[in-house]
C-alpha cells in the first residue's frame, strides 16, 4: 500500500504537467496559434543555446530555495506564506553585508550568504513566536510580514543605503557569487554558483527531516501536537524552529538574487513573486526536497522559455502563466488524476 | 423458513487476503441477529458487501427469497436495508429533521421544503419506537446517544425494514446502552429485523436471538443464544478457550513508588476537579481507580505525567518530588504511561510503527547520536518488540494509522513497558478492544506487577477493575473516597461508592 502511495505522489505531478501542457496546447489552438510552434519556441527559449540554458538554471536557483522554504514548513504542519517577505529581507541583508563590509572572499561571501539566511530566519521567527505563544495563525502573520518586508526594505534602500536612489551600488567582488567561468561557458549568461548552494540546501532539508531528531520532532509536532507533548517534546519551540529554518531557506533565495543575479538590490514596486511561486513549486514537488528541485527546474524552464514565445511563435508570454496555473490546478485536484490513474491501472491488468 | 435477508457462501478477496471466506448469514424476520467476530475478522467487509459497497467474488444474496444483485448503497436502501454507522454522518449545525430528510426532502406545492410535514412524520416515528427525539433540536446540542437515535430515525424514515447496527454501543454510556437495547427490542416488536455487529458478548447475550460467528474471515456457524453462554461464544470467536478471570498470584506489595499528597488540579474550565487527593501505589501491586467518568481521573493522570499543572499538593515518585515537572522529566524519572486516548496522545498516526516505538526514546542512544537518527537501530528495536508483543502489522514501516485498534494499543504497551518504568499508568488500556487483546493486555499488566513494578490502572469498566486490581481506590468528586480489596467487594458496593454514597467503608481512605 505504501509503495502504491509513493507511486501516486510521483505520478500525480508528472501527469499534471502533461495535462497542463496538453490543455495549454488546446488553448493555443482555440486562440489561433500553432501549439507545435509555440512549444518549440518555449523549448528554444529555455534550452536553445548555452546562454538560455544558463539563464534557465539561474532562474531555477531561487525557486528551489523558496520551494524548500514552503515545503519545510509544510512538512511540520505550518503554512509559510511569508517566503516572499523572507526573500526580500534576505536579499537586502546579503547586499548590505556585501557592500558595507571589507573582507577577503573566504570570509566575505559566506558572511553575506549567512546574513541573508539569518534575516529570512528572523522574518520567520516572528510568526513562529506569535503562533507558539499566542496561537495567532501563521498565514495571517506571514502575509502581513510580507508587506512589512517590502516597504521597510524599500525605505532602507532609499534612505539608508543610498541617497534617494532606486538601487544600491554593486556589492564588492569578494561577496559575489557571480562566476566568470560559468558565465563564459554559457555565452555571458548570469549563471552563478548559487545553484550549488540551492542543491546543497535541498540535501540539507532532506537530511534534517529524515535523519535527525530535530526533523523527527518537527514532523511529530506537525502531525500530532498532543502526542508530541505526551512524548516530552516542546511544541512551541518546534513551531518556532520550523519557521526559522523555513525562513532561512527563503532568505537564502534572496541572497542568490542579491549576490548572484543582480549584485545589488533595487526599490521594488511590488513583490518579487519568488516566494509565491515557491508555494506552487512545493505543491508540485509534493513537499519532498528532491521533488522541489525538479519542480523548480520545470518552473524555471517554463518562465525562461516563455521569453522566446512572442518573437518565435507570436504566442503571448501570458500563455505560460496559464499553463503553470493549469498544472497547479491539476495537482490540486489530484483526486481526479488519482481516479484516472487507478482506472488506467485496473484496465491495464 | 421465512428469511428477510440471506447471504449465502459469500467470498470476498482483497489483494493478498481473503476477507470473507464462505460466510453464510440468514436473518429471520423480527429477530435480532448478532454478527460476532474479533476486530479484523471480516464483519465490516461482509456488511459492506450487503450494502453494495463491495462486490463478492462468490455467493448469493437473497432478499425475501429473491436473489438480488446489490451494486450500490442506493439499491440496498431501496430493498429496505438501512445502516446505523459507528461514526455518525450528521451535519452538526442542522436540526434533527433537516439531517433526516437530507437528500429526500418532502416538497410543498411551490417546490420549497415542507419542513412541517417532515417534522410531523419524524415525531410520529420517534413516538412509535420510543426514541424520544426532538425533531427541532440541533445536532450539536444533543448527546451522543441522541445522535445515534437520529441515525436510527434516518434509516426508518427511508423505509428500512432491516437495520444494521455497526458497533452501536462503542460510544455510549452504560445508561445509554441500556436504553439502546430497549429501543432495539421495540424495533423488532414493530416487525423490523436487526443485524447487530459487535464484539461485546454481554450485549449479545442480553438482546439477540441468534448469533453468527466469524473468525479470521471464515464463517464458524450460527448459534441460538438460548442454547449458549458467554464462554462458548468467546471461544467460538477467538478459536480457543478464553479465561475471563485473569490468573494471578496474590500481590506482594513492597515500598511505595508513587505517593500523592493533597493534590489539586484544575480542568479546562479552570475549576478544581481534583480536590485534595491522596493516593499511594506500592511496588508489586496494581491499584485500580474506579469511578464514573468526569470525577477527575483524567486530570489526575495528566498531573502525574506532567501534561497538566497541579495547583496544590505534592507528587512523589520513589520519594523524589516530580510535581509539575515536564512530561519528559517525569518519563525519564521512571513513569510509563498508556494514555486514555491512543489516537490523540499515544501515537503519531502518520508515523510508521517503528517511529512510534521510539516516541519516548528517539533522542537517546542507541536510536540517535548527536541528533542524528539511527534508522537501523530504531527499526531493529521495533522488529524485536512487535515480535515480543504480538503486534500484527505487515511491517515495521507500516503507518500506525493502518493498524487495528488492538494492535495499535499493543504497540503502545510494548513501547511503555519495554522502558521498564517503576510506575506504569494504564488509562483505559482495553477500551474498544476485543477479548483476545484484552486478555493479552491484562496479562502484561500483571507481569509488570510480578516484576515488582507499581501499576496504576484507571478504567470505567468495573469488571476490569475487579479482575485485575490488587487494591481498588474509588474516586469521587476529585478525591479517593474509599480503598477496598477486590475480593471483599462487588459491583454493587463499588457502584454505590462511585456515586458518592458514604454509608459503606468510607473514611477508610489513605
Amino acid at each position: 500500500m505504501t509503495s502504491n502511495n509513493k507511486f501516486m505522489t510521483f505520478m500525480i505531478p508528472v501527469f499534471s504537467v502533461f495535462l497542463g501542457l496538453f490543455v495549454g496546447a488546446i488553448i493555443m489552438i482555440i486562440s489561433g496559434y500553432n501549439p507545435i510552434e509555440g512549444y518549440a519556441a518555449l523549448w528554444r527559449g529555455a534550452f536553445g543555446d548555452a546562454y538560455t540554458i544558463g539563464e534557465t538554471i539561474r532562474r531555477t536557483t531561487p525557486l528551489i530555495l523558496t520551494g524548500l522554504a514552503i515545503a519545510f514548513a509544510f512538512r511540520t504542519g505550518l503554512f509559510n506564506i511569508g517566503a516572499e517577505g523572507q526573500v526580500i529581507v534576505g536579499w537586502l541583508a546579503s547586499v548590505w553585508v556585501g557592500i558595507a563590509i571589507d573582507a577577503p572572499f573566504i570570509i566575505h561571501l559566506p558572511l553575506a550568504i549567512l546574513a541573508g539566511a539569518i534575516a529570512g530566519g528572523l522574518w520567520g521567527f516572528v510568526p513562529g513566536l506569535l503562533k507558539a505563544k499566542l496561537g495567532v495563525h501563521e498565514v495571517i502573520v506571514t502575509i502581513m510580514m510580507n508587506y512589512i518586508a517590502l516597504h521597510v526594505s524599500n525605505n532602507i534602500i532609499r534612505s539608508v543605503l543610498t541617497d534617494h536612489a532606486t538601487k544600491t551600488e554593486n556589492i564588492a567582488d569578494t561577496a559575489s557569487l557571480a562566476s566568470d567561468f560559468l558565465s563564459n561557458m554559457t555565452l555571458n549568461s548570469r549563471l552563478h554558483y548559487g545553484i550549488l548552494i540551492a542543491l546543497f540546501a535541498a540535501v540539507i532539508m532532506w537530511f534534517i527531516i529524515q535523519r535527525t531528531t530535530i526533523g523527527y520532532e518537527l514532523k511529530a509536532v506537525g502531525f500530532n501536537k498532543h502526542a508530541s507533548k505526551y512524548a516530552g517534546m516542546k511544541v512551541g519551540k518546534n513551531i518556532i524552529l520550523s519557521m526559522v529554518i523555513a525562513g532561512g531557506f527563503a532568505g537564502l533565495a534572496g541572497a542568490m538574487e542579491g549576490l548572484g543575479t543582480f549584485g545589488n538590490i533595487h526599490v521594488m514596486s511590488g513583490f518579487t513573486n519568488l516566494g509565491f511561486d515557491g508555494i506552487a513549486v512545493a505543491l508540485l514537488g509534493a513537499n519532498n526536497p528532491f521533488g522541489v528541485v525538479m519542480a523548480a527546474f520545470l518552473f524555471g524552464t517554463l518562465k525562461e522559455g516563455a521569453n522566446e514565445m512572442p518573437t518565435g511563435a507570436g504566442v503571448p508570454t501570458e500563455l505560460v502563466d496559464i499553463i503553470i496555473a493549469l498544472i497547479i490546478f491539476f495537482v490540486a485536484s489530484s483526486y481526479i488524476i488519482r481516479w484516472a490513474l487507478l482506472r488506467f491501472k485496473k484496465e491495464g491488468k | 423458513m421465512d428469511y428477510v435477508i440471506e447471504m449465502l457462501n459469500i467470498r470476498k478477496e482483497f489483494p493478498g487476503i481473503v476477507a470473507n471466506d464462505n460466510i453464510t448469514i440468514q436473518l429471520k424476520k423480527g429477530e435480532i441477529h448478532a454478527l460476532l467476530g474479533e476486530n479484523g475478522a471480516g464483519k465490516s467487509t461482509l456488511m459492506n458487501v450487503l450494502f453494495g459497497l463491495y462486490q463478492p467474488e462468490k455467493g448469493e444474496i437473497r432478499v425475501k427469497g429473491e436473489p438480488v444483485k446489490i451494486t450500490n448503497p442506493n439499491i440496498a436502501n431501496d430493498l429496505g436495508i438501512g445502516m446505523v454507522h459507528q461514526h455518525f454522518m450528521l451535519v452538526e449545525p442542522f436540526t434533527v429533521t433537516q439531517n433526516i430528510i437530507l437528500g429526500k426532502e418532502p416538497k410543498t406545492k411551490i417546490g420549497s421544503i415542507n419542513l412541517k410535514k417532515a417534522e410531523r412524520e419524524i415525531q410520529e416515528l420517534s413516538d412509535r419506537y420510543g426514541l424520544k427525539v426532538d425533531p427541532t433540536a440541533k445536532i450539536r446540542d444533543i448527546s451522543v446517544g441522541m445522535q445515534q437515535r437520529v441515525e436510527i430515525l434516518k434509516t426508518l424514515y427511508r423505509g428500512a425494514e432491516v437495520l444494521i447496527f455497526d458497533e452501536p454501543t462503542a460510544v455510549l454510556t452504560p445508561q445509554e446502552i441500556t436504553e439502546l437495547l430497549e429501543i432495539m427490542r421495540s424495533l423488532v416488536r414493530e416487525g423490523k429485523s436487526i443485524i447487530l455487529i459487535t464484539h461485546k458478548l454481554k450485549e449479545i447475550m442480553e438482546v439477540s436471538d441468534r448469533c453468527t460467528v466469524i473468525r479470521k474471515g471464515k464463517g464458524i456457524g450460527t448459534v441460538n443464544i438460548a442454547d449458549t453462554n458467554v464462554d462458548e461464544l468467546a471461544s467460538l470467536m477467538v478459536g480457543r478457550e478464553v479465561s475471563f478471570k485473569t490468573d494471578k498470584k496474590p500481590a506482594e506489595p513492597k515500598e511505595a513508588v508513587l505517593k500523592i499528597n493533597d493534590l489539586y488540579v484544575k480542568d479546562a474550565r479552570k475549576v478544581n476537579i481534583v480536590k485534595g487527593l491522596d493516593l499511594e501505589v506500592r511496588a508489586g501491586e496494581i491499584v485500580g481507580i474506579a469511578g464514573i467518568d468526569g470525577n477527575g481521573q483524567s486530570e489526575l493522570i495528566e498531573a502525574i505525567t506532567g501534561l497538566a499543572k497541579a495547583n496544590g499538593g505534592q507528587i512523589l515518585l520513589n520519594n523524589k518530588d516530580i510535581t509539575n515537572k515536564s512530561p519528559r522529566k517525569v518519563t525519564e524519572s521512571g513513569v510509563g504511561h498508556i494514555p486514555q486516548d491512543r489516537h490523540k496522545y499515544g501515537l503519531v498516526l502518520d508515523y510508521s510503527i517503528g517511529e512510534n516505538i521510539v516516541l519516548q526514546t528517539y533522542y537517546q542512544k542507541p536510536y540517535s547520536k548527536n541528533t542524528i537518527l539511527k534508522p537501523k537501530e530504531i527499526f531493529n528495536k521495533a522488529e524485536e518488540l512487535i515480535e515480543l508483543y504480538d503486534v500484527r502489522t505487515p511491517s515495521v514501516y507500516t503507518l500506525a494509522r493502518a493498524l487495528s485498534g488492538g494492535n495499535q494499543q499493543k504497540a503502545i504497551i510494548a513501547r511503555e513497558i519495554d522502558r521498564s518504568p517503576d510506575l506504569l499508568i494504564a488509562a483505559q488500556p482495553t477500551r474498544g478492544l476485543d477479548v483476545g487483546a484484552i486478555e493479552f493486555i491484562h496479562k502484561k499488566l500483571i507481569e509488570e506487577r510480578d516484576k515488582g513494578k507499581a501499576v496504576l490502572l484507571i478504567s470505567f469498566e468495573l469488571d476490569e477493575i475487579l479482575d485485575v486490581s490488587d487494591r481498588i481506590a474509588v474516586m469521587f468528586d476529585g478525591k479517593i473516597v474509599a480503598n477496598v480489596k477486590p475480593e471483599e467487594t462487588d459491583e454493587n458496593e463499588l457502584g454505590l461508592l462511585m456515586a458518592g454514597s458514604t454509608t459503606t467503608k468510607a473514611g477508610e481512605s489513605k
